[in-house]
């Protein structure tokens, strides 16, 4: 009979993912995947737009499984994404073609194509609405059959909406650049490497968690940094994704396929820049900073077109300007997972720093006796 | 929606990649190679370099050790081997001598390792210049350029404030004469192992993206000035209150019913093997 | 002069822009600046020679070049065209340096040259110690022997005089002087045999400012040290140079023995320079 290995690892492992099972069902409620879908856009958006992963579906699995931690659905949604194969690559998307459902401007009152309000929390008063526990279906159907009947119908006609930093790019106070049909690189499939092409910068950014993407883009308007936008247009709506005949390629546009639609929250920031001209003369004029993410992120893509500037000027002299420093530290699966390894056990390097210690004090005391 | 794992968890051309990286690692030893690290079912920071480094390599003969900080048992360790053992089924084991493939989290095994082995280890900063230089584009260019004083300063000034370098683990390490290495948080006691190693010693980190190695039978040197060589921890005269064993790196216990310090080997495994070859020495005087 | 030069320079330009169809070659500027285009041509075609043992003084207002200039010799910018050649080095005789790799100009760098900067930020780590700093150019040229290096360090600071029990600490806690000295003392640590000081005494009070000049000339006499000095100030040009280069919008003027230059000034920018010495 010799000596066995206690399986204290395992055995404790197993009881603790009983003990997280026991904790999520013992008061005996279930949470559709369907309910979450319809009542928690906002979480569903966030967590699709972290994790870089477009589904509504997988997103409130997510959320269902992960009991509502946001960095534990991020995680889920990441890491299956990663097991996802990637078949094609969507031909180039113009937010221009936007089915808006939402378009203002915080530069203009007079945009052409006009401001509209949409769905938007702005102008709620946040006071904790009661009637809300005693909300039941009839209600319900009762207050849409009421608003369906109040919509004004527009008889099928669709309106366009330019873009607004168009109408002032004739102007001249936006400098035109020739279309970048450059592929852009897949930061999943690349590492990182700087100084980082604005490709890989905006991924990141528009994967970044969105309280540390609206902390740094708050830091550079307060004063650590030296972009204070103002917005140009926020747009929230759906556009169309399509893609080109695999084999065939893309030749007329006419025949790609269409495969469905995203909804995104796009922003186009304008920051007032002096320039020198071809005359050695000091100029004003604008640039953009560009934010966008999956769903309704307002925020965060405001926040995003800030630091998007803040990386174009890296000769600010702010954190906010250095791209090691806001690239490398916004993902939430990074963050948090460096940060939660250190619950992990540390003993070896403990008695190694405790010997080192040990040595020098003794050290100090021969020097002294 | 439900979709089959793949064989070791990633598609083969995700294998590919990282093998690819780990070959350009083998061929510039201690050369950081930045890799596509993949968002992995574990978190960031919990051995996910190391996981894929494993992944990439493990096929069906293979036989697996995994250890966190010397133990076979601990709970990191357990939760690794779960999801790959689940992916690929392949035979788990303790005993450092039977295993082909072992990844470790900051330490390497008492028993020596053969050339039949490869040891992975999990690495949480890879850049040993980090602490004198914080950006990733600096940091680079230092390694190209081999410029190194920043690293022999800050050991400077540890001699010149404490009377000796007072490094913990991961004491960075010359790999064949050219670049310096973090060699992940191993204990300054297995930095020796390192040296003309008969297995090869793949580091991954996965947060970071990066991926380096120790090809076998090459020169590792920990940094040390000429006069204030390195030294490693020291248990000296104690001993393992289990097994017995000296000269290994050992946990520093308290006893529960006398309060004195005792001493008890770090590598789980060896000192369960030492308990068995005891106790069948014992048996054999008995019965002699 | 008999013996060959330490170090040639040959046509350093160093220009700040893209340059115009205007101002291309330094065409059409006020000053060194180009009106059209913006463009600055901070140092044209400088060429000179710098002996062994000698000082060499390089004056001129701010903006004329003298600081671009040293600042290319030491790397720490690129030059736009020009050449430099170390011939008694025998690797790298008639070897333009500049086209060296970033790698050699290092190694030059850490065994040819000390530089001491005007802002003693440059040239120090604040926040290491003073030894440590010191230790760090002769860690640079290859040294891993602790005790040599801290005996080099203490030797040397007790030559600039920093009091030895303060060499443990980290020169933000110094004054500006004792900063200028620490960095002077690890500029010679490695024994190099160019030294580049630049407007070192710029900024200290008067009588530091003697301190540290009378410290600049002993460690001439002792060491023999090729030193390359630049000032906008006359008198520390005519106290520490043997020979004198005057600058002026990114070119040289005039050059000679400073006795001579300070007695016998030809260009009406020197004359002015001189007379306002007086």
């Amino acid at each position: 009979m010799g000596y066995v290995a206690v399986k204290g690892g395992t055995k404790a492992i197993e009881a603790s993912m009983e003990r997280l099972t026991y904790e999520r069902l013992k008061e005996q409620e279930i949470i559709e995947v369907e309910t979450i879908m319809a009542t928690m856009k906002s979480l569903i958006d966030q967590v699709m737009s972290e994790s870089s992963l477009y589904s509504p579906f997988l997103a409130a699995l997510a959320i269902k499984q992960a009991e509502g931690s946001m960095e534990e659905a991020v995680f889920l949604l990441r890491a299956h994404r990663s097991t996802l194969p990637r078949l094609y690559t969507s031909e180039t998307v113009e937010p221009e073609t936007m089915f808006v459902e939402r378009r203002i401007s915080a530069s203009f009152k007079d945009i052409p194509g006009g401001q509209l309000l949409g769905a938007t929390k702005d102008y709620t008063h946040r006071l904790l609405d009661f009637n809300l526990l005693e909300e039941d279906k009839t209600q319900i159907t009762t207050w849409l059959k009421n608003f369906e009947n109040n919509l004004e119908q527009t008889e099928g006609k669709v309106t366009y909406f330019p873009k607004v930093v168009d109408y002032l790019r004739e102007e001249g106070l936006f400098e035109t650049y020739p279309l970048n049909d450059t592929a852009p690189i897949d930061i999943t499939k690349e590492s990182l490497s700087f100084p980082a092409s604005r490709s890989a910068r905006l991924q990141v950014l528009t994967r970044g968690q969105t309280g540390a993407v609206t902390a740094l883009g708050y830091a550079s308007l307060r004063g650590y940094g030296q972009v204070h936008p103002t917005v140009g247009e926020v747009r929230v709506g759906r556009l169309p994704i399509h893609t080109a005949h695999p084999v065939e390629g893309s030749g007329n546009p006419e025949d790609d396929f269409y495969i469905g639609e995203i909804r995104v929250t796009e922003i186009e920031s304008f920051v007032p820049i002096t320039k020198k001209n071809g005359r050695n003369e000091e100029k004003l004029e604008f640039e953009i900073g560009y934010g966008i993410c999956y769903g309704q992120n307002e925020t965060k893509a405001i926040a995003m077109s800030i630091l998007d500037q803040c990386l174009d000027h890296p000769e600010g002299d702010f954190p906010t300007h250095d791209e090691e420093f806001v690239l490398l530290h916004i993902d939430s699966v990074e963050a948090t997972g460096f940060i939660s390894h250190l619950k992990l056990p540390h003993y070896v390097t403990f008695q190694s720093k405790l010997d080192s210690v040990r040595q020098i004090k003794r050290g100090v005391s021969d020097d002294e006796s | 929606m439900k979709a089959k794992t793949h064989f070791a968890f990633f598609d083969e051309g995700s294998k590919k990649e990282i093998r690819r990286a780990l070959l350009k690692a083998v061929a510039i030893p201690g050369y950081q190679v930045p890799f596509a690290s993949r968002e992995m079912p574990i978190a960031r920071g919990w051995g996910t370099g190391g996981l894929q480094i494993t992944l990439s390599l493990i096929g069906k003969q293979d036989v697996l050790k995994v250890i966190d900080q010397g133990a076979d048992e601990s709970v990191n360790a357990v939760s690794i081997k779960k999801l790959i053992s689940k992916t690929t089924g392949v035979r788990l084991v303790e005993r450092t001598e039977d295993a082909t493939l072992i990844q470790s989290r900051h330490r390497i095994p008492e028993v020596p390792l053969t050339k039949n082995q490869i040891l992975v280890l999990q690495v949480p900063m890879p850049e040993p210049l980090r602490g004198v230089e914080a950006s990733e584009y600096q940091t680079k260019i230092l390694h190209s350029e081999e410029d190194y004083s920043g690293a022999w300063l800050q050991l400077f000034e540890q001699v010149m404030k404490y009377g000796k370098t007072a490094t913990g683990a991961d004491h960075p390490v010359y790999v064949n004469g050219r670049y310096i290495m973090a060699p992940s948080p191993i204990p300054r006691f297995d930095n020796p192992k390192l040296h003309q190693s008969d297995a090869l010693i793949l580091f991954g980190a996965g947060r970071e993206k990066k991926i380096y190695a120790v090809p076998p039978y090459a020169d590792v040197s920990s940094l040390a000035f000429d006069d204030y060589p390195f030294q490693v921890e020291s248990f000296a005269g104690e001993n393992c209150h289990l097994c017995g064993a000296e000269n290994v790196f050992l946990d520093e216990l308290e006893d529960p019913v006398t309060n004195e310090t005792i001493y008890q080997c770090n590598d789980t495994s060896y000192c369960l093997e030492r308990l068995n070859e005891n106790e069948e020495a014992e048996v054999r005087k008995t019965y002699a | 002069m008999h013996e060959a030069p330490l170090l040639r320079v040959r046509d350093l330009t160093k220009q700040f822009g893209e340059a115009c169809s205007s101002c291309d070659g330094g065409e059409n500027l006020e000053k060194n600046y180009c009106p059209t285009c913006g463009t600055v041509y901070a140092c044209q075609n400088i060429s000179f020679d710098l002996y062994p043992g000698e000082i060499l003084g390089i004056v001129g207002e701010s903006g004329s070049g003298k600081s671009s200039m040293m600042q290319c010799l030491y790397f720490d910018s690129e030059v736009t065209s020009g050449a430099v050649y170390l011939d008694h080095i025998p690797a790298l005789a008639g070897k333009n340096v500049f086209a060296l790799s970033s790698q050699q100009k290092r190694a030059i760098r850490n065994q040819q040259y000390g530089m001491v900067y005007q802002n003693p930020i440059r040239g120090l780590k604040m926040d290491f110690s003073s030894v440590g700093n010191i230790a760090e150019k002769l860690i640079a040229a290859g040294n891993r022997h602790v005790g040599d290096m801290e005996a080099v360090s203490k030797s040397l600071l007790e030559h600039v005089h920093i009091p030895l029990f303060r060499m443990k600490e980290e020169p933000r806690n110094f004054s500006g002087g004792m900063q200028q000295r620490v960095q002077i003392a690890k500029a010679l640590s490695n024994n190099p045999p160019i030294l580049f000081l630049d407007e070192v005494t710029t900024g200290l009070d008067l009588s530091v400012q003697a301190n540290v000049l009378d410290l600049i000339k002993g460690i001439q006499r002792d060491l023999g040290i090729s030193m390359i000095v630049v000032s906008h100030d006359l008198a520390v040009i005519r106290m520490l140079a043997d020979r004198t280069i005057v600058m002026l919008n990114g070119s040289i003027i005039e050059d000679g023995l400073t006795d001579q230059i300070l007695e016998d000034p030809q260009h009406a920018y020197t004359q002015q320079l001189v007379y306002s010495l007086l």
